[in-house]
């Protein structure tokens, strides 16, 4: 490679270097922000802020759904298997909503502990699969003949 | 060090040797992606299986994923193009990372729009501002920007070179978008398809997609030829052989 050229290769790659390290430690300096949401820990340990909107993910515990009988109100707790906290929510939920299931709820933490969400997103892994194959994979039930 | 190349390659810089080879295997590219591009979305939205919790929703990952790979792999491209242009000051890699600018842009907004689409039935939301969508939403608009500059100046050669430096300050934006669904909690899911491991879906859903990936591609490259030959033309037009073309085709 003659000279010219060889200054013109360091120079861009200073420029790349250069570039991904300013954008690299402006990212890690806004890692709070970047994050969508707060684990339950989180919430429990008091990292997140009191009294704001924020966004707490989790896993919906298994048989912890209540829904209120004359309006859209449902009760249910996140856990990210270290805490567990209560969300309250009024409206329609995503399709994707069940027990086990991934969500984001959007909301404030009030007085008691409760998280009251104004809006709940399902998450959904990367995992896809038919239906029959998903029905193979679960546990089958004991004692049935 | 004296790198050495095959003829091949030298040749690869020459406009009117593009001209001629890309005219030959157009009608083949055209083939490739109208043949995989049917067998793909065919499969895809009728054969293949739906998902056990998003039904058929899920479909939209055939056209999705193709697009969202294929808008990153657009943009090293094009940066890769516009670097060995400025280094080995080549018009051939100018023209084509102008070329392809305006295709990732429009592969960014499919992304983008197939993406709103499926989040809205499964998510809840058309739109967050999570740390994948996000840097996804900055790949466009650094398209738009590259697509600004080539442009900007009267002169070819200072468009081609702000360009390229554009295009390559935004690289970083690539690994971000990569790995935003690792470093950071967002409500976007881990990627599917990764070259290292096995794909998280059964091959009768996988290989659809693949298929569907590699007509991207192909369609990629039938894109980039068609408006590279265009660009080339404009820009050669003083030149002998641009000349014997016009005097032999009027």
């Amino acid at each position: 490679m003659n000279p010219k050229r060889k200054t013109r290769l360091l120079i861009i790659l200073g420029l790349v270097l250069g570039s991904s390290i300013a954008i690299g430690l402006t990212l890690f300096a806004l890692e709070q922000n970047i994050n969508l949401f707060y684990s339950t820990s989180q919430i429990v340990g008091g990292e997140a802020p009191k009294n704001t909107r924020m966004r707490m993910g989790g896993m919906v515990v298994e048989n912890s759904i209540k829904r209120a009988t004359d309006s859209l109100q449902i009760t249910f707790k996140i856990t990210d298997y270290a805490q567990e906290v209560t969300v309250v929510f009024t409206g329609i939920l995503p399709d994707l909503f069940r027990e086990g299931q991934g969500i984001i709820a959007q909301g404030k933490l009030d007085a008691n502990g409760v998280f009251q969400a104004d809006e709940v997103l399902a998450k959904h892994d990367e995992n896809y699969m038919p239906p029959e194959i998903a029905e193979t994979m679960k546990p089958k039930p004991t004692g049935v003949k | 060090m004296k790198l050495k190349f095959p003829r091949w390659f030298y040749r690869l810089a020459s406009p009117k040797w593009f001209y001629e080879i890309s005219s030959k295997l157009m009608p083949w590219l055209a083939l490739v992606t109208t043949v995989l591009m049917t067998i793909g979305l065919i499969w895809g939205l009728v054969f293949a299986p739906e998902d056990y919790q998003q039904g058929n929703s899920f479909r939209i990952i055939y056209i999705h994923v193709p697009a969202a790979i294929l808008a990153q792999s657009c943009y090293l491209f094009m940066a890769s193009a516009g670097a060995i242009g400025l280094i080995w000051k080549i018009k051939m890699a100018h023209v084509m990372a102008k070329s392809a600018a305006p295709i990732g842009a429009s592969i960014a907004v499919l992304a983008l729009a197939t993406g709103a689409i499926w989040g809205k039935p499964t998510w809840g939301a058309w739109w967050v501002w999570d740390a994948r969508l996000t840097s996804m939403l900055v790949l466009f608009f650094l398209y738009l920007g590259v697509i600004a500059l080539t442009s900007a100046f009267d002169n070819v050669a200072s468009s081609d070179k702000a360009a390229a430096v554009l295009s390559l300050v935004g690289v970083v934006n690539i690994p971000i978008i990569k790995y935003s669904v690792e470093w950071w909690n967002t409500l976007h899911q881990p990627a599917t398809f990764t070259i290292t491991a096995k794909p998280a879906m059964p091959a009768e859903m996988w290989i659809p997609l693949l298929i569907m990936v590699l007509s991207f591609y192909s369609f990629f490259a039938l894109m980039l030829f068609a408006r590279a030959r265009i660009e080339t033309l404009q820009r050669e037009k003083r030149a002998d052989w641009v000349q014997d073309l016009i005097k032999n085709h009027p």
